[in-house]
């Protein structure tokens, strides 16, 4: 080996313009982070999150954001293909009013989730006259409130992802033979595998914090609808801060957790 | 069993009109500068593109009719293709990407394997079956790519530029590998290429695309020896230029004469090889000379020599040695006279 | 022998079981949940869910349809909004009321005596913002006292306003009685004289169409009972 290619590459200082806004940004989100460990009923902690109550939240809560997550791929991949492959008319339009829940608030979302999937609604009255399914107050209400809030990050993850890939690949595999099913299955996919996946990290974590729309189109019911936030928000009505910091936490643990194990892939895009 | 096709694009700047006819086992090449619309003519042969007017007919199989509203898209027809930076699926090894297409027309995993591994061996490429396309050399993704599209049995090959992306050295021997290939596959072939030894080399046949249309096709002897178009003479390297024959004299240019070797009539085309011409500072007297005046365009290295653009009533290169462009004291602007022999002009009609 | 058991006696006829859905005000959250806890108690077969929220969205959910048998809320305005919405049977009445309060931080480092001091300008101030009950009340005390305040942050939610008093954000804010008790000793409390005329009625009523009204009427009797009154008293409402 040469010792041009031996040596490490050349001496990679960072240079100071980026060096200190990144650190502004790290202490931005990591000090509150901070505040809330200060503030952590450390030695109550094990109690707090041993009860039935907080074991019970967090089961809801891993369910129902697994559950939107992979709702969420399974209509967000093809829709995101939808736009970014087809000349559609109006695709311009369908993908603005997809963004449209990253901007509103999240209880307005919950209200209008209520006018269209209600019991007296759009198509919650139709659902409950057919089939006797009311969706407000049940756990599939939560899923649906978290999917309304967390499917524009798969779709604008993955129409980016499709955007950037070559189309001449799918051209390719035309020709070879393949039929637009087959080469969405074993050309274009993996081919945005990585995009697909850190979609659903950010969609699932947007699920896992979703309060607003929750509390309003689904209620806030131990057991069935009270996910890790609506419980905190009960501590904190309660009195009891100091449980509702600790489920903070539980939320922040459980995120890191699956953030941090999930990285490798997320970032390397194998 | 053939290709006939006639193809019409029309786009905002552009329009693209040819009449193509390939036989089963020849091998045309198509070539033309970059913007002629070679690979247009490609992706309306492979499906990618529609045309706005014709008819391609493969092997009897009517693959696009416009009148009769008859499109057939990629995947139904026996096409194959093997484009510039080859595209290679990347998250496949070599083996699978050979087997893909077996395996989307339904042959099952095992067997579509075995066959591709024939297909391998036939490439001499047995040993890269499980690389992943980023460990493969140019060369060795080329041959990857021919066997992937060959091993669906086309009854048409299109390679868009299949060499460009092989660095000079490694060329010529991947050239002679594709010729030995191409001559093997029995099928009709065309290849896209801007590269004219290329052209030579794997084409039976060459068809000359200009701007959307076909100024020459032929033998690839016939095109070296009578260039049509500047772009041919440039690409074979010789001075063409075009006038009138009267006798032993064709005008041409901007009223210039030039004598011929024998006798001609009517339009012409007129060519000599930058070798056949010589230099001087004075006007030459001499044996059945053509002479002209001029003055120097650009001076640079060609080869051994040093090739002269001259610029004038009739515009042309020269090669010279680069002793006599000392002599002569050779700049651009200097003022020089061109010479060449009647016995060294080839005529033909235009 | 306690309220429950007394309830018991007078149904003796009538089983009461099933599920009672209740559909409360945040502020009533420790309350309503002590109560469910003792009529549960008192009646084996008897569940009471509780749904806690802020009363605007709850009315939301009841006029959208969904299946609820009660509904608290923490003034007449939201539930005008429910009975105009047509979700409402019979009657609201009135169970609760809850007064306003000025809370500052342990210690009371901005020294602050009164409403009046809200006006000092270097005093950092927070407010309700109108739109929420807590806050279209202290519009009310502040109008009558003719007191002009200068909030330095208007609060979403009473939660947060009482938050930023007991960290220390803010040197004062007016919360209600209920909320200065939960947060105990991080915050102290200045009566506030005028607060007893600017009164929060908390109503309650049966949700038309709801799926459990026979036990949802034994629920209503309860909060308005011994039993709810003694637990909301405790928590620092004032009786109907």
């Amino acid at each position: 080996m040469s010792p041009a290619t031996a040596a490490r590459p050349a001496d990679a200082r960072v240079p100071v313009g980026l060096l200190v806004p990144s650190l502004v940004g790290l202490a931005l989100m990591l000090l509150p982070l901070a505040g809330l460990a200060a503030r952590a009923p450390w030695t109550r902690l094990p109690d707090i999150l041993g009860s039935e109550d907080v074991l019970t939240s967090l089961r809801l809560s891993l369910a129902t954001s697994t559950v939107t997550t992979v709702l969420c791929v399974a209509c967000g991949v093809p829709l995101a293909w939808l736009l970014a492959r087809t000349t559609l008319p109006g695709r311009a339009i369908l993908r603005g009013l997809i963004t449209v829940p990253l901007v509103l608030p999240p209880v307005i979302g919950g209200v209008a989730l209520l006018v269209a999937f209600g019991r007296t609604g759009l198509v919650g009255e139709w659902l409950y006259e057919t089939f006797g399914l009311s969706l407000p107050f049940t756990t599939a209400g939560v899923v649906v409130a978290q999917s309304f809030v967390a499917m524009p990050f798969l779709v604008v993850a993955v129409e980016g992802a499709l955007r950037t890939t070559d189309r001449r690949f799918e051209d390719v595999a035309a020709t070879l033979g393949a039929s637009g099913w087959t080469t969405f299955r074993r050309v274009t996919l993996p081919s945005v595998a990585p995009g697909v996946l850190a979609g659903a990290v950010l969609c699932w974590a947007r699920a896992l914090g979703e309060f607003g729309a929750t509390i309003t189109f689904a209620g806030s019911f131990p057991g069935t609808t009270q996910t890790l936030p609506l419980a905190a928000y009960g501590a904190i009505n309660r009195g009891d801060a100091e449980t509702a910091i600790g489920l903070s936490l539980v939320m922040v643990a459980v995120s890191i957790a699956i953030l941090v194990t999930l990285r490798k892939r997320w970032v390397s895009g194998r | 069993m053939s290709l006939r096709a006639r193809i019409v694009v029309r786009r905002e700047s552009f329009r693209l009109g040819v009449t193509l006819g390939v036989d089963a086992g020849q091998v045309v090449a198509l070539l033309g500068p970059n913007g002629a619309g070679k690979s247009t003519v490609l992706a309306a042969l492979a499906g990618l593109l529609r045309p706005d007017e014709g008819r391609i007919v493969l092997d009897d199989v009517v693959l696009v009719d416009t009148e009769r509203g008859v499109h057939l898209p990629p995947q139904r027809r026996q096409v194959g293709m093997v484009v510039q930076d080859y595209l290679l699926f990347p998250h496949m090894s070599a083996l699978e990407n050979v087997a893909f297409g077996l395996r989307a027309r339904g042959t099952p995993r095992e067997a579509a394997h075995v066959e591709a591994m024939a297909w391998l061996d036939r490439m001499g490429a047995d040993a890269l079956s499980r690389r992943r396309p980023r460990e493969l050399s140019g060369g060795q993704a080329q041959r990857i790519a021919l066997a992937r599209a060959l091993v669906v049995r086309p009854r048409l090959l299109l390679l868009d530029e299949p060499l460009a992306a092989l660095d000079a050295g490694t060329r010529p021997v991947v050239r002679a590998d594709l010729r030995r290939h191409l001559k093997a596959f029995d099928g009709c072939t065309v290849v896209v290429t801007h590269d004219p030894l290329e052209a030579l080399v794997l084409g039976d046949r060459i068809v000359v695309l200009e701007h959307g249309t076909i100024v020459q096709e032929g033998p690839p002897g016939e095109l070296a020896r009578h260039p049509r178009t500047d772009y041919v003479a440039r690409l074979v390297g010789l001075n063409l230029l075009r006038g009138e024959a009267h006798g032993q004299v064709a005008t041409v240019g901007a009223d210039a004469a030039v004598a011929l070797a024998h006798e001609a009539a009517g339009p012409v085309h007129v060519a000599f090889p930058p070798s056949a011409v010589t230099l001087s500072l004075h006007r030459p007297h001499g044996s059945a000379r053509n002479t002209w005046p001029g003055r120097v365009a650009d001076v640079e290295q060609h080869g051994d020599l040093v090739r002269i653009t001259v610029d004038g009533p009739v515009p042309l290169l020269a090669d010279v040695t680069p002793l006599a462009v000392a002599e002569l004291a050779l700049a651009p602007g200097s003022e020089v006279w061109s010479a060449v022999k009647a016995t060294e002009v080839a005529v033909y009609p235009a | 022998m306690d309220a429950a058991s007394s309830a018991a006696e007078s149904r003796t006829t009538v089983e009461v079981r099933g599920t009672v859905t209740v559909l409360a005000a945040a502020s009533l959250t420790g309350s309503f949940e002590q109560l469910g806890d003792r009529l549960e108690e008192a009646y084996p077969g008897l569940d009471v869910v509780f749904s806690f929220g802020p009363s605007s969205g709850l009315v939301e959910q009841v006029i959208a349809g969904a299946p609820a048998d009660l509904l608290a809320t923490a003034d007449t305005r939201t539930m005008a909004a429910a009975v105009e919405g047509g979700v409402v049977e019979g009657e609201p009445v009135v169970f609760a009321r809850n007064t306003l309060t000025l809370v500052v931080p342990a210690g009371n480092p901005g020294d602050v005596h009164g409403l009046d001091d809200l006006g000092r300008e270097e005093l950092r101030v927070a407010l309700c913002e109108p739109q929420v009950p807590c806050g279209a009340a202290t519009e009310r005390l502040l109008e009558t006292g003719g007191i002009q305040a200068e909030p330095d942050t208007l609060a979403t939610d009473v939660k947060e306003a009482t938050a930023l008093v007991s960290l220390g954000e803010v040197d004062a804010a007016v919360v209600y009685v209920t909320d200065a008790v939960t947060e105990g000793d991080a915050v102290e409390t200045i009566e506030v004289p005028q607060a007893a005329e600017v009164v929060n009625d908390y109503p309650v009523a049966l949700v038309r169409g709801g799926p459990n009204p026979e036990a949802a009427r034994l629920v209503v009797e309860a909060i308005i009972g011994d039993l709810g009154q003694g637990i909301l008293a405790e928590a620092g409402f004032l009786g109907p």
